[in-house]
């Protein structure tokens, strides 16, 4: 029997494309406000935040979106005009982090089994085709929720991303929108842990907003060919896990961001080049 | 075990020390503490924060490879921290025209690495208990062959950067006078990456590839907010880093926790004392002047 028509590569490919929407759209705002490293420091709370929701023995979503939100607005709150400094960011979240390996050691000495075993690896590393067809609805809900609401300030948000001073004299309210987009990413980075796990949501927040910048400067442009190229990786990744079933879904779905990154990357510079040569 | 803590720190010393990989340990961790402060130091002045995690978590795919290829992981570490710290010295010229972009590229390198470290772990399927000792740390077992190895490279580290110690204290505070003075800036920049990988490649053999970060940033954050005085700083990052690792692997001895929480604990507890220290000290004088 193939892998294709199985109900958990269904689930996978229903909340996998939905969550590659809301990373593509969120992480277009990411890379464009440069807070790439607040994105990082997020993905390693939400180990943490899983990882003591498991602990105390509640739902390990719970956690993770309860930490993720929770950190995102902390770092919002501590940063001048809702930017942190990248070395109190790092110095939190590498604390953090810590935490969250005492978490695990207190998950996996207290309880026993298989699953235990391998909680802190799929949270580390996600599992996307375990979920269970529950599961699945919520983090599409959820998925669509944050594709909505950034969909709804997005001009706002654009105008104080591009020119903070300007937008704010014009009475955006830069410093709520900061607040929100943060709350947003976070609950995002929450999203995505459930598909690639928290150490490598960074590259489903990274590369396809990565490229998307490198291929063009329109910003709405540039919005719709983030998600998209964000939910074609996510295809491409699982359809490739789904055929040569020793490549894990999480390195599938990477690769396929790293290669449509790399790609973005040598057709700007080519162009880039080009356009010089002619300019001159 | 069952040992308990007693205060008497001679008598908990001696114990601790009648184990001779304890003792390792201890050397390794003084070892690693010092490169990692020193480095970290620069790092934090130069506001690579970022690059430096992403050169950390790169140990995790180089370790996990060679335990895949079957040679001495010691050539993982060094070896795709080394590749990965050119990768990104070299992108960086790339973004002249934004930073974003760049530190876009530098978060795509690390997810893919940290991906590619999941696959040899998955391919691998042998003797290994899970990424979790190679990305949290673990401090037993180390040999002292381990340590002569982490002692001769940190020595090799700190003599480069005694060598181009002021040049880079120059260049990392103003590039554009140090540029037009003739001090070669990119170069030195090339060299600094290239120094930071091989930091972290030693220190994430101890503390685990994603806490390798911990012994980078808070020694030195926490001494530039308590002075500005670049060598009483970088004394007191080295003495920080020493102190914090040092207790974390007595506390990692008697409590059954992870050596890389309690080293995080209490470099980040070590972080919030400094600033409320600086904080009730300029309100101190705030209250004299005003009187």
């Amino acid at each position: 029997m193939s892998v294709w028509g199985q109900e958990f590569f269904h689930n996978a490919l229903l909340a996998g494309t939905f969550i590659a929407l809301a990373s593509g759209l969120v992480g277009y705002f990411l890379v464009l406000r440069a807070q790439v490293f607040t994105g990082d420091a997020l993905s390693h709370v939400a180990f943490t935040g899983a990882m003591a929701a498991l602990a105390a023995g509640w739902d390990l979503r719970l956690g993770l979106f309860v930490g993720c939100v929770g950190a995102g607005l902390m770092l919002a709150g501590i940063g001048r005009r809702g930017r942190a400094d990248d070395v109190v960011i790092g110095s939190a979240f590498v604390w953090i982090l810590g935490l969250g390996s005492f978490f695990l050691t207190l998950y996996t000495t207290s309880r026993s089994g298989a699953d235990v075993g391998n909680a802190g690896t799929s949270v580390l590393f996600g599992s996307i085709f375990g979920l269970s067809g529950g599961q699945t609805l919520v983090a599409v809900l959820v998925a669509a929720g944050i594709t909505a609401v950034v969909l709804l300030i997005a001009r706002p948000l654009l105008f104080a991303t591009l020119d903070e001073a300007v937008a704010a004299a014009r009475g955006v309210p830069v410093k709520l929108l900061g607040l929100v987009f943060l709350a947003l990413v976070g609950a995002c980075a929450g999203e995505a842990t459930q598909a690639v796990g928290s150490l490598l949501l960074l590259g489903l927040l990274a590369a396809p907003a990565g490229a998307a910048l490198r291929l063009t400067h329109r910003p709405y442009a540039g919005m719709a060919l983030s998600a998209g190229l964000a939910v074609v990786e996510m295809w491409a990744g699982l359809a490739l896990s789904a055929m040569v079933t020793s490549l894990p879904p999480s390195f599938s779905i990477m690769a396929a961001a790293t290669a449509v990154y790399a790609v973005a990357w040598a057709v700007s510079g080519r162009t880039r080049r080009s356009g010089a040569a002619l300019a001159r | 075990m069952n040992v308990a803590f007693s205060w008497n720190l001679v008598a908990d010393f001696q114990q601790m020390w009648s184990f001779p990989f304890m003792v390792n340990a201890f050397r390794a961790g003084a070892v690693v503490a010092v490169v990692a402060g020193a480095i970290g130091w620069f790092m934090v002045l130069r506001r690579q924060s970022f690059a430096g995690h992403t050169l950390g978590v790169v140990a995790f795919p180089g370790a996990s490879f060679a335990t895949l290829a079957g040679i001495s992981t010691g050539f993982g570490y060094f070896g795709f921290c080394l590749a990965a710290a050119l990768v990104i010295a070299l992108l960086r010229r790339e973004g002249r025209d934004a930073g974003a972009e760049e530190s876009a590229a530098t978060g795509v390198v690390q997810a893919f690495l940290l991906a590619c470290g999941f696959l040899f772990i998955a391919l691998y399927k042998g003797l290994l208990s899970g990424p979790e000792a190679i990305l949290f740390g673990s401090f037993l077992g180390i040999t002292t062959g381990q340590v002569l190895q982490l002692a001769l490279v940190g020595a090799a580290v700190l003599a480069v950067l005694a060598v181009i110690g002021r040049p880079l204290l120059f260049a990392s505070v103003d590039p554009q006078v140090a540029a037009a003075r003739g001090v070669p800036v990119r170069g030195l920049s090339i060299a600094f990456l290239l120094l930071l990988g091989a930091a972290t490649a030693e220190a994430a053999q101890i503390t685990g590839s994603l806490l390798v970060f911990a012994l980078l940033v808070l020694p030195a954050a926490t001494a530039q907010v308590l002075t500005a005085r670049p060598g009483l700083s970088l004394l007191l990052t080295l003495l920080l880093g020493f102190g914090t690792t040092w207790a974390g692997l007595v506390a990692a001895w008697y409590w059954p926790y992870p050596l890389g929480f309690f080293v995080t604990t209490f470099a980040f507890g070590g972080y919030l004392l400094a600033h409320a220290l600086v904080q009730v000290a300029a309100r101190t004088s705030l209250r004299r002047a005003v009187a």
